[in-house]
């Protein structure tokens, strides 16, 4: 069998990722209350900022005020940013600064656990951080609806796609470096292009349709009439492109950290 | 039946052969050592009987298990000491522990039942509650050997456990191995220290460049590849002497660094000859593994 195929077996799926997930919960509950406070600063400051500050110079975004338009973009770049961040920083210290993953493979836990265990925990963390912004979002009363409980679900695939591209990007990765690389050209453009700040439609076509492709605003174009008590449009377009960034993501990943740890 | 056995053993990392047709058998309760310079293919060789990564050809089992398809089923009965530290720094050393028995599939509460005396054996029992940054070097290996002993694995792998440790520190290591030898354990240990190997293998192999060039008891080895009386001469005249008189006094002469060394079975002419050169030091000792091992892989520098 040639390595490349090799590599790219399908993934062997079993629940002893649980034991990875728990591993990294131990170690978040230590810190649990400052890295929830840290990952919900950023969403805040930007929609207290922009949407008081702007919203006041703006009308209404279809129908809704500014800050609650941005509200639901929040939810979703916040779950982005967590997701990424917990699997580039703090997997590629976790697999190659202090080796954790191979001493969890001296175990009897394969490499197909810890990927798929670090994939799961990313989308965990970041559900936290997009529940974080969400309460907040409804205490400020810019979220009136029950429907809105549907963008859990939503935030948790969007976790795993960006938790497993994060992960590409670390299986890939000689440094933290690297990732500075991947926030530019990658998670920046995403922000701005993908209806967090402002409808896709402000877009010049040809962004619109690049914008299409983003995994983002497929999550963005379902959260934000959750929280504005909607049934979003499109709902069956929207979720097959998260979970196909998702399952793609992860198959990648893990191919791509077979290479790198298996040879 | 053997505790390991590993048969015809290859595998090339982009051409270059790494480990080029290797046959290992260790047998239950003995101290299997692997001795070889940087670059053998020591920690490759373990990689593979640990299933981590696949021959190009041979076969390997453990406890009869074929590696690397009933791997994790193997890894479940084994222990791993890596020559990298990866203990998890975000824990204490009882969490530490805690979390790797998780990863074997046992409750908590096993766990916890074999805790204290695994710290106990790690010398540990007072800093249970220590984060690992506060823990010394010598202090981080021996939890490691516990952390490798949550499961009561039959087999212990050791890859160099000794390495960048002061000398208290590695005796204490070496008194911990010598302890689960008496338990019955079988130890499978790498390391580049002739005289961690000399105290502690029933059993040695040495490598280079992905073969194994000879094996036996310490004993054995230091018999078959050597003379047993070595004298070695430091200092400015040596190599001189060495050429004009040490040569035709011993059977071989040897230059490493600035040492001089003289192998001989009848060393008594040799040594009268150095007694009436003052100026030359001089150290008359029986010969060791390292001899031997120098003598098999070549004085030149590895890296």
């Amino acid at each position: 069998m040639s390595n490349a195929t090799k590599y790219c077996a399908l993934p062997r799926l079993s629940w002893r990722f649980i034991h990875v997930w728990r591993r990294n919960a131990m170690v978040w509950r230590k810190l649990a209350i400052p890295s929830m406070l840290g990952n919900l600063a950023d969403p805040m400051l930007y929609m207290l900022g922009f949407g008081y500050g702007l919203g006041r110079m703006m009308p209404d975004v279809f129908g809704t005020s500014y800050i609650a338009f941005l509200a639901a973009g929040m939810v979703c770049s916040s779950t982005m940013m967590s997701a990424s961040f917990e699997a580039m920083y703090s997997g590629f210290s976790r697999m190659h600064v202090q080796r954790t993953w191979d001493a969890i493979m001296n175990a009897p836990v394969t490499l197909d656990d810890v990927v798929i265990g670090e994939a799961v925990w990313a989308a965990s963390k970041s559900l936290l951080s997009g529940i974080a912004v969400l309460v907040v979002a409804t205490a400020l009363g810019l979220a009136q609806s029950w429907l809105a409980l549907w963008a859990l679900p939503v935030m948790f695939v969007t976790g795993i796609a960006f938790g497993s591209l994060g992960l590409v990007m670390t299986a890939l990765s000689p440094s933290y470096d690297f990732f500075m690389y991947y926030f530019t050209l990658f998670i920046t453009p995403m922000m701005l292009l993908c209806g967090v700040f402002f409808p896709v439609d402000q877009l010049p076509q040809a962004l619109q349709h690049a914008a299409a492709f983003l995994p983002l605003t497929h999550a963005v174009a379902l959260v934000r009439p959750l929280m504005d008590d909607t049934v979003p449009p499109g709902i069956a377009t929207h979720v097959g492109m998260l979970l196909l960034y998702a399952v793609g993501g992860f198959y990648g990943a893990l191919a791509l950290a077979r290479r790198r740890l298996l040879t | 039946m053997a505790s390991l056995t590993a048969h015809a053993l290859r595998k090339s990392y982009g051409g270059r052969e790494v480990i080029a047709g290797i046959d290992l058998e260790l047998r239950p309760g003995e101290c299997f050592g692997l001795l070889g310079p940087n670059g053998a293919g020591k920690t490759t060789t373990l990689r593979l009987c640990l299933g981590l990564t696949e021959p190009d050809s041979g076969t390997i089992s453990v406890f009869g298990m074929p590696v690397p398809r009933a791997a994790r089923e193997a890894r479940a009965r084994v222990g791993v000491v890596p020559q990298i530290d990866n203990l998890d720094p975000d824990f204490t050393a009882r969490e530490n522990l805690l979390v790797y028995g998780r990863y074997f599939g046992m409750s908590d509460a096993r766990i916890a039942e074999r805790v204290p005396a695994l710290l106990e054996f790690a010398g540990l029992a007072n800093r249970a509650d220590d984060n690992i940054k506060a823990l010394s070097g010598g202090m981080k290996r021996r939890l490691t050997l516990a952390r490798a002993l949550i499961n009561d694995p039959a087999l212990i792998f050791l890859d160099e456990p000794t390495t960048g440790l002061d000398p208290q520190a590695r005796h204490l290591i070496w008194e911990r191995l010598r302890q689960l030898l008496a338990q019955g354990k079988t130890i499978f240990l790498t390391t580049h220290f002739m005289d961690e190997a000399e105290r502690l293998c029933h059993r040695l192999a040495i490598m280079d460049r992905g073969q194994v060039i000879a094996s036996g008891s310490p004993r054995e080895l230091i018999g078959a590849h050597i003379e047993p009386q070595v004298v070695e001469v430091f200092g400015d005249g040596a190599e001189a002497w060495a050429g004009a008189h040490g040569a035709s006094l011993s059977e071989r002469c040897e230059k490493t660094g600035d040492t001089t060394f003289c192998y001989a079975h009848n060393i008594g002419p040799l040594l009268q000859d150095l007694e009436s050169r003052p100026e030359l030091r001089y150290l008359h000792r029986p010969a060791n593994l390292e001899d031997v091992f120098l003598r098999l892989t070549g004085r030149d520098l590895r890296d």
